[in-house]
């Protein structure tokens, strides 16, 4: 009872703080939908309009991993700047069970990306939003979602450590937009770089959310998605433990 | 002779202050390794949807990823001045506001020209193209002059942060705006017509085509229209920004939000 109030309160408070933040709200809805009309035109200009539901899903979980990672890196910076994360390290759930909730708001908000570049899509580009199974594709995004939050928050912890988490922010969006091949295929990648795509939950998300929306196998990527989104939640209890007490141990918290 | 030294040594304090502040920790995940990312995403959505060749991409959004230092660098270096409650001291000094604020911008576009330059030599390795001892003598000239037209753009940004806190998500919209509207990933020809006029009255336009031009042969002279018209863009943008810093000076002193964070 006590995790799930912990859970509840930490991201609705969460959430209404992103709601408050410009910053936020760009990366989460403008951002997407300018690489959005960038893919849509790209496409167009290649003669291959047909794949404009493709681009626009792939913009979308682009937008949704961006809002994922300098969420779970902001969260942490911002703490650190307020003051708040050692109130945060010294409470007595784990760090982890404090910053979940926050990660998965994060990812929540994630979804205002994909419902921006769906609709630009539909009314500025005309794509047909008809979706080969629609119910798969309901049951596919919030678990694609909760998977990358849950990811995010394995990222949260190093940034407990890391002084300069927004730099690597910045620094871990666009490989991992590459390797998870969001707006193509990750077969015109080069071989070695298969198997980093295999660790990605965005990677099998969108495999997940392609497939639903234009056919294809659902359950595969789906259970793959889950799969390393508990396999996060694990990995991320110990690392938040680790990254802690190292940063308890150099006094570096509350470093700005 | 006070100008000058305004000029040089306050633009270079500046200069340092910034990326003292920064330290390499930022500098090089946020200005030395993303662009080369950018470029390979662009290049692989390239090659997914058959549009471009990788060269393409590559000098595209080398040049239009030094817009990230041209706006965010200028618009920071100012705007900081507030965040650290230095910009008083600043503004109630004698020194004549012309190369006090212009002398902030030449560092800017140096370091836009170093990040330019790199994401294109190091994008180009990864994706086999390279690019002739002769090509870089003529791109580095041009990728100067999209580095000083798009410093102008950046100076607007500065300006208007001394009147506005959101100065981050301004210079995000416009680097995204560039992203579309410059040519980088979709040709001019490719966009609507209201589009690629936009385009054309926007910094690195212009250039991001002379560049292309210059990689394929063509002679400084050949695309000097196209310099000429990104270097006019610069000084309008630049007495644009400029006129803006004075404007915004006055009302932040008459709404007092000159220290307002």
């Amino acid at each position: 009872m006590s995790i799930f109030r912990i859970v509840w309160s930490g991201f609705r408070t969460n959430l209404k703080m992103l709601g408050t933040s410009t910053f936020f709200l760009l990366t989460s809805t403008v951002q997407p939908v300018i690489f959005a009309t960038v893919a849509f035109y790209m496409f167009r200009s290649g003669g291959r309009s047909g794949t404009l539901l493709y681009a626009a899903l792939g913009a979308g979980m682009m937008g949704v991993w961006s809002t994922t990672l300098f969420g779970s890196g902001g969260m942490i910076q911002w703490q650190r700047w307020q003051g708040t994360l050692e109130i945060g390290v010294a409470s007595p759930p784990s760090l982890a069970l404090v910053y979940l909730p926050f990660s998965l708001a994060n990812a929540f908000t994630g979804m205002y990306a994909l419902a921006a570049t769906l609709v630009w899509g539909r009314l500025v580009f005309g794509v047909p939003l008809h979706f080969a199974h629609p119910w798969l594709f309901l049951l596919a995004l919030p678990a694609t979602v909760v998977s990358l939050g849950l990811m995010g928050l394995v990222l949260a912890s190093t940034f407990v450590l890391y002084r300069y988490a927004n730099a690597m922010s910045n620094l871990l969006e666009y490989p991992v937009w590459i390797a998870s091949g969001l707006v193509f295929s990750t077969s015109i990648l080069p071989g070695w770089t298969r198997p980093i795509s295999w660790l990605l939950p965005p990677y099998w998300g969108i495999l997940a959310l392609r497939h639903a929306a234009l056919g294809g196998g659902v359950w595969g990527p789906l259970a793959a998605v889950l799969g390393l989104g508990l396999a996060s939640i694990v990995v991320s209890f110990f690392t938040f433990r680790w990254f802690e007490h190292l940063s308890r141990a150099r006094a570096t918290l509350a470093l700005t | 002779m006070n100008s000058l030294r305004v000029f040089f040594v306050g633009g270079l304090i500046s200069y340092r202050a910034l990326f003292g502040w920064l330290t390499p920790a930022v500098y090089i995940p946020a200005l030395i390794l993303t662009p080369i990312f950018q470029i390979l995403l662009f290049a692989y959505i390239g090659r997914a949807a058959g549009s471009q060749g990788d060269e393409f991409y590559v000098i595209g959004n080398s040049i239009q990823y030094a817009s990230v230092p041209c706006i965010f660098v200028m618009s920071q270096t100012i705007a900081d001045e507030r965040f650290f409650q230095t910009l008083g001291p600043i503004l109630i000094s004698p020194a004549h506001r012309v190369p006090l604020f212009l002398g902030r911008a030449l560092p800017v576009i140096l370091n836009a020209l170093f990040v330019a330059a790199f994401a294109l030599f190091a994008g180009g390795l990864i994706l086999s193209i390279t690019f002739s001892a002769s090509s870089w003598m003529r791109l580095v000239p041009v990728l100067a002059v999209a580095m000083f037209s798009c410093t102008g753009l950046g100076l607007i940004t500065g300006a208007i942060g001394l009147r506005i806190r959101e100065t981050s998500v301004l210079s995000n919209v416009l680097v995204g705006l560039l992203l579309i509207f410059c040519g980088a990933n979709v040709a001019l020809s490719s966009l609507p017509h209201w589009m690629a006029e936009i385009g054309r009255a926007l910094p690195l336009t212009h250039a991001i085509a002379a560049a292309r031009a210059v990689t394929n042969g063509a002679t400084l002279g050949q695309v000097q229209g196209l310099l000429g018209k990104e270097a006019a863009l610069g000084i309008v943008y630049t007495i644009a920004g400029f006129g803006l810093i004075r404007f915004m000076e006055r009302q932040s002193r008459l709404h007092a939000t000159l220290e307002r964070v």
